[in-house]
């Protein structure tokens, strides 16, 4: 089928792609566009490592074509932090162990960032809840949750000390 | 010189042995920069993909490529037929049977390759394998290993049914192989002659191993160079180039292996699959590079089983509980081609430490391998070599002892397990338990959670259950197991014939900084930062200045690989004997500056010090710069060394789990409540590494335990091909686990350590399934199989008239 | 997994969207959250040459709430049901349905419109529509016309819709009435094993009306309305949940799965509908 100019902003960068209407997002974010944190993992929309953020929600870019996503707003892992300035929930995994094999991780990151922002004071049932749309085989999440509840924590002291 | 660091800020700053150091590898990760197999994007690199076979068993009448290489786009599309002239349409398994690599006259298992398309792109690869027609002419399929011992119809045709197999005589066209150990008759007349004896048949199910990241390669033959690269999902990348080697015909030197980042393993990833040798082709024809990918379904379906097993045992008692024989039989399904990962030796794996923790004077095992029409793998899913199925079939027989005995089931442990004195302790099938003192850790794990506390209560509630005032009944689920891992002496562990040492090289740089080198390859692990601890504790340079590597097999050094928890206890101890043969080196050069003889100096932590002058010093930095820099006389310039190690016996760790947890009997729900997992896996390298390697492994045992499954109907069809039906859990699932531990070091590691990676799943299945089991005890259960999924636990119930 | 090609179409208008329709007919399908379609379509079990995106139809989405009427537009999507306070003041069992409906990334892009049009008997909300007596809103090119939710399942995946429709409103009064939807399933991102839908009103310490729906216990939703009679006029006491659970159990009708076989299906719904009646009961 008919190849189409696709254009969409990513990680605050306006980009544009030529691709096939049956090419899925994650494919497109990731080998087209250069943004190899996002990962395949289920291809079924179960395990939540090809998470993105678009448009203010998390989505699992495996079961999105890229066309879908025609005009959108997505920022992927890359977009979180840079190397010199790391996101305070990048910073929090690697500070409580929150990762092993890192697959999943970037998803990961990606859904909890998303998560403190609809709910920057979340429990652990909420932290729990929240990311249950994201496998992790190594971690057996504890120190995930441990890393998101930390994060939630600096980024509310950090808000109290700005006020 | 002045120095104004106190001794205890320089062991600080090393990093080393004990402390939680945050993990190097994490930086890349957490930033979504990590280098996996499907990160890999060389210029001109073709997709393969399978066409697999819809049948569990049919014979393979015709293949017609037409419409698929008429498709724009197609570059190839091969078939067993193309890979006849290169010898490369079956391929040895690692435990010695061959394997078609693409269908070769029929196919033997639903999911089986029989085609591979190499296009342009995943698209039109994807396109192209719908257009390659197959007929197939069905057969009868065989999915019981018990029918498929009585059967008339011969999977496997191209074996002579009267030759011997890989591992002696075969008894039928359908079996592998007979291992024996042990002694048969006299365990049967123990049994015989014993007060009270239990038996139990168990099957422990057909699972899958599941990394998040799939299998898959890049191959790419440089025509110009003639050499060979293949990057891929590689857990022993040295034993993968070498097979690679004698399969292709290409010479080893001319072949490069690389593991790059790996998205988990857990034994998916130890074995060489159709999809690299056919990637490796198409790439020699093609003269480009050719990726493969397998998806989800492809990887469930057809990569790597674990387990099947069904186990059949008796165990005789005295009165007074003490264990005296313990007979074991499995029929182990290995499904089309035998292609378990287990050293050559051992067909089966370590089931033969299947007598536990426990002091049983005499035991036998007789294993029955046996092929059906289901996938090939019997790998080791985060355990080492079958250890899981031995230490479920010992901690499920003790329980049903216990039963028997109607007798309590941690007391029945207690009396019955090695004592500390005992060690090094002989084991009535053939190991030699290094080191353990489990007593100890028994006591500290009942008192931690409370033991008697936990009974009483439970002993409340079958009360109140049997008045009718609750549906939910309380099961505390207990398990104490002996690990076997570190695989192993070459003296008795090889796989193909390649012995199982492992291997570490290291570099220091002029200004005191290293690289090092080993022959493992992390897939999560953290071997980064584990081995430079053990390092750094060995030389004296800060963990922060070693680099680790590993996974190319041109810069490393030959190792057999990460799996069987076998880092730590082989190749960490590679790395401690390379650091001491750096020290040695040190030792000298510091004497010759100190103006001192040899033994005069000593090391303390990162410097040679004179004896009894330890303001008199050389640091190790100053040092390395005087090795490359200083002529010494009588010495080489440089601070290198290698290690090649070969264990003197496999290491022994062990632990004792304590699961709490509610059952809903009318809907079959459990509800963990608490799980306590006390692990003794020797010195600990980095407790924070150590505690996310129990947690995950713990997480893995739920999931197999409580509903991780491959199911086949009689068809032969796949019922778990996709997340949906196969049990990952999520964080919602996965309860908190409390963890602790007691340290009893290896005495023959180097540094006594015993690795620890598997351990928790090891010990977690039995321990979720206990949970389950004693629930019921007290309604008259006495065994029922995995996986406890919800039904599986409602029909618990229901057969123990619950509902009634 | 990769589907075969098609033909992408985004209409700004539902005119649009009916025009492919019409034009191509069984050869096109609507898209709209696309996480049940887009799999089928990656495992190549549906084949779809035309794919028509709803996401650019402005007057498909959100939620209105007139009097005592609730109008939600086909593309609102689950996360949006949830976050949705006057949605949950003027009827919570939405939210809580809506709660247990796969997991957070799906609830993101998963709509009602395609959890209901899809006649998935897995999918939770086309039993809980029945149990509101929701009216779907169709529209084609020459007619509009509105079907009640309780005869709009045919047979798994074969609805009352048409193939040159699109499903695009659904509305149903707003209740207060005490309200459960019980679901239990093998982890997050499961269908159901077996779920139910309960709302009841409660007059003078008794039953005034109550209504019963069921989800993945057959190949279609399933309402019944003998339990829904058997409660009425009762305290809601043991006995009449009794009767009203065994009532439900005759309309059912579940098949083996991976889930459990038959026996254990039967016996898990009187269980969870009973569960769904106390919840609704204490809450009317």
């Amino acid at each position: 089928m008919t190849k189409q100019i696709v254009s969409m902003t990513v990680n605050g960068e306006k980009k544009e792609v030529l691709a096939e209407p049956r090419e899925l997002l994650i494919y497109v974010l990731r080998e087209k566009m250069g943004m190899k944190g996002p990962h395949v993992g289920c291809e079924t929309s179960h395990c939540g490592a090809c998470t993105v953020e678009i448009d203010g929600k998390s989505v699992k870019s495996c079961t999105m074509f890229a066309a879908q996503a025609q005009g959108a707003q997505i920022t992927t892992i890359e977009g979180l932090g840079s190397p010199d300035n790391l996101h305070v929930l990048q910073e929090n995994f690697k500070e409580h162990h929150g990762l092993q094999c890192g697959y999943c991780t970037p998803g990961m990151i990606t859904r909890a960032h998303r998560l403190l922002i609809e709910n920057p004071n979340p429990t652990e049932e909420d932290i729990r809840f929240g990311i249950a749309g994201n496998i992790c085989r190594c971690t057996g999440y504890q120190n995930i949750v441990k890393s998101i509840l930390s994060a939630a924590a600096e980024i509310n002291a950090a808000k109290e000390a700005a006020q | 010189m002045k120095d104004e660091v106190t001794r205890d800020e320089r062991v600080s700053n090393l990093k080393g042995l004990g402390c939680s150091r945050k993990r190097v590898e994490d930086a890349r990760f957490t930033q979504g920069k990590g280098n996996y197999i499907d990160d890999m994007n060389l210029p001109g690199t073709l997709t393969g993909d399978f066409v697999r076979s819809p049948y569990a068993h049919a014979r393979i009448k015709s293949i017609n490529i037409d419409a698929a290489m008429a498709l724009d786009g197609v570059v190839a599309v091969l078939t067993a037929k193309d890979l006849e002239p290169l010898g490369l349409h079956w391929m040895p398994t690692l435990a010695g049977d061959k394997q078609m690599v693409l269908a070769d006259g029929k196919v033997l298992f639903q999911g089986q390759e029989v085609a591979f398309v190499v296009a342009s792109d995943r698209y039109i690869a994807s396109d192209a394998v719908e257009l390659v027609e197959v007929e197939y002419e069905e057969l009868p399929v065989i999915v019981d290993p018990f029918k498929s011992m009585q059967s008339d119809v011969v999977l496997r045709e191209d074996l002579d049914p009267k030759a011997p197999g890989a591992h002696g005589p075969r008894k039928h066209h359908n079996h592998i192989f007979t291992w024996e150990v042990g002694d048969e008759e006299g365990t049967n007349a123990v049994i015989d002659d014993a007060d009270i004896v239990a038996e139990e048949s168990m099957y422990y199910h057909r699972t899958h191993p599941c990394p998040l990241e799939p299998c898959g390669c890049v191959a790419s033959m440089d025509k110009v160079n003639g050499k060979l690269t293949l990057w891929g999902t590689f857990q022993a990348p040295h034993v993968v180039r070498t097979v690679a080697s004698l399969l292709s015909g290409i010479e080893e030197h001319n072949i490069r292996v690389v593991s790059p980042d790996i998205g988990g393993g857990f034994g998916n990833k130890v074995g060489v699959y159709p999809g690299y040798i056919c990637s490796i082709v198409a790439s020699i024809v093609t003269g480009v590079p050719v990726k493969w990918v397998e998806d989800r379904m492809e990887n469930l379906m057809s990569t790597a089983f674990a387990r099947d097993y069904w186990m059949k045992g008796k165990i005789s008692a005295t009165k007074e509980g003490k264990i005296t024989g313990l007979h074991c039989h499995v029929t182990a399904d290995h499904g089309a081609f035998d292609a378990c990962a287990d050293p050559t030796k051992f067909p089966a794996g370590f089931m033969n430490i299947c007598t536990g923790s426990y002091d049983i004077p005499i035991a036998y095992l007789g294993v029955d391998g046996v092929y059906t029409n289901k996938a090939p793998g019997g790998v080791s899913y985060r355990c080492s070599f079958r250890v899981t199925e031995a230490v479920y079939f010992i901690e499920r027989m003790i329980e049903v002892l216990a039963i028997e005995m109607d007798m309590d089931a941690a007391e029945l442990r207690r009396i019955n397990f090695i004592k500390k004195e005992q060690f090094p302790y002989n084991s009535a099938l053939g190991w030699e338990y290094d080191s353990g003192d489990y007593h100890t850790a028994w006591d500290k794990a009942l008192k931690a959670v409370d033991y008697d506390g936990l009974r009483k209560e439970q002993a409340e509630r079958v009360a109140a259950f049997k008045r009718g005032e609750t549906r939910t009944i309380m099961g505390i689920g207990l398990s104490f197991f002996t690990e076997i891992v570190g695989a192993g002496p070459v003296k008795n562990c090889d796989i193909l014939g390649m012995g199982m040492f492992d291997s570490c090289e290291i570099r220091i740089h002029p200004t005191g900084s290293a690289v090092a080198r080993l022959g493992t390859i992390s897939q999560g692990q953290g071997h980064a930062t584990t081995f430079a601890q053990i390092l750094a504790s060995e030389i004296g340079i800060s963990a922060e200045s070693i680099t680790i590597e590993e996974g190319d097999t041109d810069t490393a050094p030959y190792g057999l690989g990460t799996y069987g928890s076998r880092s730590t206890p082989v190749a960490g101890a590679a790395a401690a004997m390379a650091g001491r043969k750096i020290r040695a080196k040190a030792q000298m050069i510091a004497a010759y500056l100190l103006e001192v003889h040899d033994d005069d100096v000593e090391f303390d932590v990162d410097r040679f010090v004179i004896k009894g002058a330890p303001e008199r010093f050389k640091t190790m930095g100053e040092i390395a710069y005087a090795a490359y820099n200083q002529a010494i006389p009588g010495l080489e310039p440089g601070l290198e060394a290698v290690s090649y190690y070969d264990p003197p016996n496999m290491t022994y760790p062990f632990g004792a789990y304590v699961c709490v947890m509610d059952i809903d009997v009318d809907t079959g729900v459990p509800t963990i409540n608490r799980f306590y997992a006390l692990d003794d896996c020797g010195t600990r390298i980095n407790p924070m590494v150590i505690e996310g390697q129990i947690h995950g492994g713990l997480t893995e045992a739920l999931a197999v335990a409580l509903g991780q499954e491959i199911a086949y109907d009689d068809m032969g069809n796949h019922k778990n091909a996709t997340l949906m039906d196969f049990f990952l859990p999520t964080a919602w699932e996965v309860p908190n686990y409390e963890t602790d531990f007691t340290v009893t070091p290896s005495p023959h590691h180097p540094i006594g350590a015993k690795g620890v990676g598997e351990s928790p799943h090891v010990g977690g299945v039995p321990c979720f399934s206990n949970a389950v089991q004693d629930a019921f005890r007290p309604f008259g259960n006495r065994h029922t199989n995995m996986p406890h999924d919800h039904w599986r636990i409602w029909k618990t119930a229901n057969d123990l008239g619950m509902h009634d | 997994m990769i589907p075969a090609a098609f033909e992408y179409y985004r209409p700004s208008d539902i005119a649009g969207a009916l025009s492919v329709l019409a034009e191509h007919g069984d050869d096109a399908r609507v898209l709209a959250g696309g996480h049940s379609l887009i799999p089928m379509m990656k495992l190549r079990m549906a084949d779809v040459p035309h794919l028509i995106d709803l996401q650019d139809i402005a007057g498909l989405k959100g939620t209105t709430i007139d009097g005592g009427t609730i109008t939600i537009g086909a593309m609102t999507t689950q996360h949006e049901l949830i976050n949705d306070d006057a949605l949950f003041a003027a009827c919570p069992i939405i939210r809580e349905a809506a709660l247990q409906i796969a997991d957070p990334q799906v609830r993101y892009m998963g709509t009602i419109g395609g959890n209901v049009a899809n006649g998935d008997p897995g999918n939770d909300m086309p039993g809980l529509m029945q149990c509101l007596d929701a009216s779907f809103v169709l529209v084609g090119a020459d007619r509009t016309r509105t079907v009640k939710a309780r005869s709009f399942y045919e047979a798994a995946y074969v609805t009352e819709r048409d193939d040159e429709e699109i499903l695009t409103h659904i509305t149903f009064a707003a209740s207060d009435a005490g309200f459960a939807y019980e679901k239990q399933k093998r982890k997050i991102g499961d269908y159901a094993t077996a779920a139910s839908a309960v709302l009841i009103t409660k007059t003078a310490g008794k039953v005034s009306t109550a209504s019963i729906a069921m989800t993945n216990l057959s190949d279609v939703p399933v309402l019944s309305e003998a339990a829904a009679a058997a409660l009425v006029g009762t305290t809601c006491d043991a006995a009449a949940v009794k009767v009203a659970v065994a009532a439900a159990l005759e309309d059912i009708d579940p098949t083996e799965d991976n889930r459990g076989p038959v026996a254990f299906k039967m016996h898990l719904a009187g269980i969870i509908i009973s569960r769904a009646i106390a919840r609704a009961w204490s809450r009317a």
